[in-house]
């Protein structure tokens, strides 16, 4: 009772530590499993990294009936413990008890879609193979009785010789029972048994002899869901949804963030006023100031954009309709030689690259996740839109052209040349580099459900969280850096040149700058350039340095649209834009590719591979409006 | 031999059988989908262009998948028992 027995190696320390227990979440995908690990664990969850590899690892702590407190891992969804994914692969090697780092858990509670009981309970019996205590959770089960559907549970359980608890995650039925349930199984030791391949055809029949003997009644399943269904994947119907989806969701992402944006603004100003009404001006106050509070700001002004894009993808996933999506992009991907799962990941990215990159982990076929992780910098993230903004708000007039704003027009076209680049860039890299088999396309289509707010409530909190994490320590050490570049070494006294060209920045600008004039970019613009690769917003941020550090004081005050247009050629500007279209990720970005695909020779490939479609793009883009009198 | 291809939109049929010649991976993941001998199929959708790809009810799950994945699964008309 004491010292339950496990399988898994212990870690020299391990007996030093009190015992804690390790339950794993295992199901299909579908079989709300995340819902029951939210409602289980509420907001005591952990996100963090398996060793090695970059699957999320979440757990939560869960208080049993007795008071013992186990920890509860949600393992990756998958159909079978053959994988076809990174993901998947995790889940398999955890309850294998092989995953790096980790121990092998003490019991599975295994998740089970009540209205889908055939398919369901065939990984069931592949996971009773493994000999791990095992609790099964018949998840759903009133969408079940919605449908008319009837199970006999006890019946269940004795054929599967397991306790079975039937509950419903979203409304937090059965909770408590499942907890009761999973309490004396702990002090189980696993039966040590290498299950040889099970063979998926006999557990198949098995699964579907025993669904039907449980099944009292059969249900009428899911007429909502065809009906979503005749419209949402219609010939003419779907792609017209998913085109009015996609435009509320990007006019959403503009227009509702607008205001809190402001906000954030202020508060960054307010603070560096404070700031310099507080220290001396000295070099520490520069740092803060222009380095820290200017580089968190520039971090956290887009996170109310992140958070209305990520609530929109959440909304998309967790409704079901993400995969709808998928389909009707199957066709247009494959024309590239990508798949309609790669749409998921893509639509991300167009928040940032970053959880983008990462949600190509569910795409099975690694050339195909690869090339799908070369493209996504190309989805306009939400850096590049103060780069934009800047130029438009600059150089294009606020005319309207046919009812439409122009300046939103050349944005709306930024936005489709990045889509128009990444198809490019799909066909050629899929001809060539990533070059292999056509990847297949099967996917299951969850019913459609309401999506909870507990639920999108708990995602949206650890997507910000990660974002700020993982960016925002980043940028934050790139803006100091850059601070430092921007202000050392100082001039001599008495030497007229000005304090950034003598700078480092301003040294590595002059030397770069022959590189860029052949497509129209300033001395200036090269300087921005080297923090912009760093993160793209930065440039902007690095253009009003350039410019405010250079001009008198009287010039100083000057917004920097009204410099930059008095400095800047019409051409030049666009090229500028056309440019921050293709222009080389940030640092960020080629961290995660390298993390993603295990070393610095792809994103290596993916730094050369967008600079040269960003130069060629810029250079053609400048001299075309030169030629046209621009 | 009629395939899931052959099979009219809203038409119903039992598979007879799934191809895992060449491709043993492929065979699996259908398996893995619920597809199986003797199992009921029904043509719901088609794709926007070209009607790929094809979305099925197989059981109680709906599933889409590509033409050429498709054509692996070979129908014969509907058992009645089987349901």
């Amino acid at each position: 009772m004491n010292a339950p027995a496990t399988l898994a190696p212990l870690l020299p320390d391990a007996a030093a530590l009190p015992r804690t227990f390790l339950a794993a979440l295992v199901g299909n995908p579908n079989a709300g499993k995340t819902s029951l690990f939210n409602a289980l664990t509420g907001s005591r969850q952990k996100v963090g990294n398996y060793p090695g590899v970059t699957v999320e690892r979440k757990s939560g702590r869960l208080a049993l009936p007795d008071g013992r407190m186990v920890e509860l891992v949600d393992l990756p969804g998958t159909y079978s413990l053959s994988p076809r994914s990174p993901d998947e692969a995790v889940t398999r090697d955890m309850v294998m008890g092989v995953q790096a780092g980790e121990r092998r858990p003490d019991a599975i509670v295994a998740v089970v879609d009540a209205t889908n009981l055939r398919n369901h309970l065939r990984f069931v019996l592949e996971l009773r193979r493994l000999g791990l205590p095992m609790v099964v959770a018949l998840n759903m089960v009133d969408l079940a009785e919605r449908d008319g559907t009837r199970i006999d549970v006890d019946r269940l359980a004795t054929i599967l010789g397991l306790p079975v608890v039937p509950t419903v995650a979203v409304r937090r039925r059965g909770l408590a029972e499942l907890a009761a349930e999973l309490a004396p199984r702990l002090d189980h030791a696993a039966v040590p048994e290498i299950a040889p391949e099970a063979d998926i055809r006999l557990l198949q029949r098995e699964a579907r002899v025993i669904a039907d003997t449980v099944t009292l009644q059969r249900g009428q399943a899911t007429r909502w869901t065809q009906r979503f269904d005749a419209v949402a994947l219609h010939p003419v119907a779907g792609p017209l949804v998913l085109a009015a989806i996609l435009f509320v969701m990007f006019q959403s992402v503009f227009a509702l963030a607008e205001v809190p944006m402001g906000w954030i603004e202020s508060a960054i100003a307010a603070l560096q006023v404070q700031l310099a009404a507080a220290l001396p001006d000295t070099a520490l106050r520069s740092l803060l100031s222009d380095g820290v509070l200017a580089g968190v700001g520039a971090v956290v002004v887009f996170l109310p954009q992140i958070l209305i894009l990520f609530l929109f993808i959440i909304l998309l996933e967790q409704s079901g309709y993400m995969v709808r999506a998928a389909f009707i992009m199957d066709r247009l991907m494959a024309g590239v030689g990508l798949n309609g799962r790669a749409f998921i990941p893509l639509l991300s990215s167009f928040a940032c690259a970053i959880p983008g990159i990462m949600a190509t982990r569910t795409i099975d076929d690694p050339k195909d996740r690869l090339t799908t992780i070369l493209i996504a910098p190309l989805m306009t993230c939400s850096a590049r839109l103060p780069v934009y903004t800047v130029i438009i708000a600059a150089f294009i007039p606020a005319t309207n052209v046919g009812g439409v704003g122009l300046q939103g027009l050349v944005m709306l076209g930024l936005y489709v040349f990045g889509v128009l680049g990444a198809l490019v860039a799909a066909w050629a890299l899929r001809r060539t580099v990533t070059k292999g088999p056509t990847p297949t396309f099967l996917i299951e289509m969850p019913k459609y459900q309401w999506p909870v707010v507990r639920d999108i409530g708990i995602g949206l909190w650890q997507r910000a969280g990660a974002f700020l994490k993982r960016a925002g320590g980043m940028i934050l050490g790139i803006t100091v850096v850059l601070w430092v570049l921007a202000s050392y070494p100082k001039p001599p006294v008495g030497d007229a040149t000005p304090a950034l060209q003598y700078s480092a920045a301003g040294r590595i600008g002059t030397a770069l700058e022959p590189l860029f004039a052949p497509i129209g970019f300033n001395r200036e613009i090269a300087i921005a350039l080297v923090p912009g690769l760093a993160a793209r917003e930065v440039a902007v941020a690095a253009l009003g340095t350039v410019y405010s550090l250079q001009g008198t004081d009287e010039e100083h005050a000057e917004p920097l649209v009204q410099r930059l247009r008095g400095s800047w050629s019409l051409p030049t500007a666009l090229a500028f834009l056309a440019w921050y279209v293709f222009a080389p990720q940030c640092l960020a970005t080629l961290a995660v590719v390298r993390r993603e695909t295990g070393g610095w020779k792809w994103p290596a490939f993916m730094f050369a591979y967008l600079f040269v479609m960003a130069y060629v793009a810029a250079g053609a883009t400048y001299w075309i409006a030169r030629a046209l009198g621009g | 031999m009629a395939t899931v291809l052959t099979l009219r939109r809203g038409e119903r049929a039992t598979i007879a059988a799934i191809d895992a010649i060449g491709d043993e991976i492929a065979a699996r993941r259908l398996h893995e989908m619920g597809f199986d001998d003797g199992v009921d199929i029904e043509v719901l959708h088609r794709g926007p262009v070209g009607g790929d790809p094809i979305a099925v009810r197989v059981g109680n799950m709906t599933v889409a998948l590509r033409k050429t994945l498709a054509a692996r699964i070979s129908v014969e008309p509907l058992r009645e028992a089987a349901e």
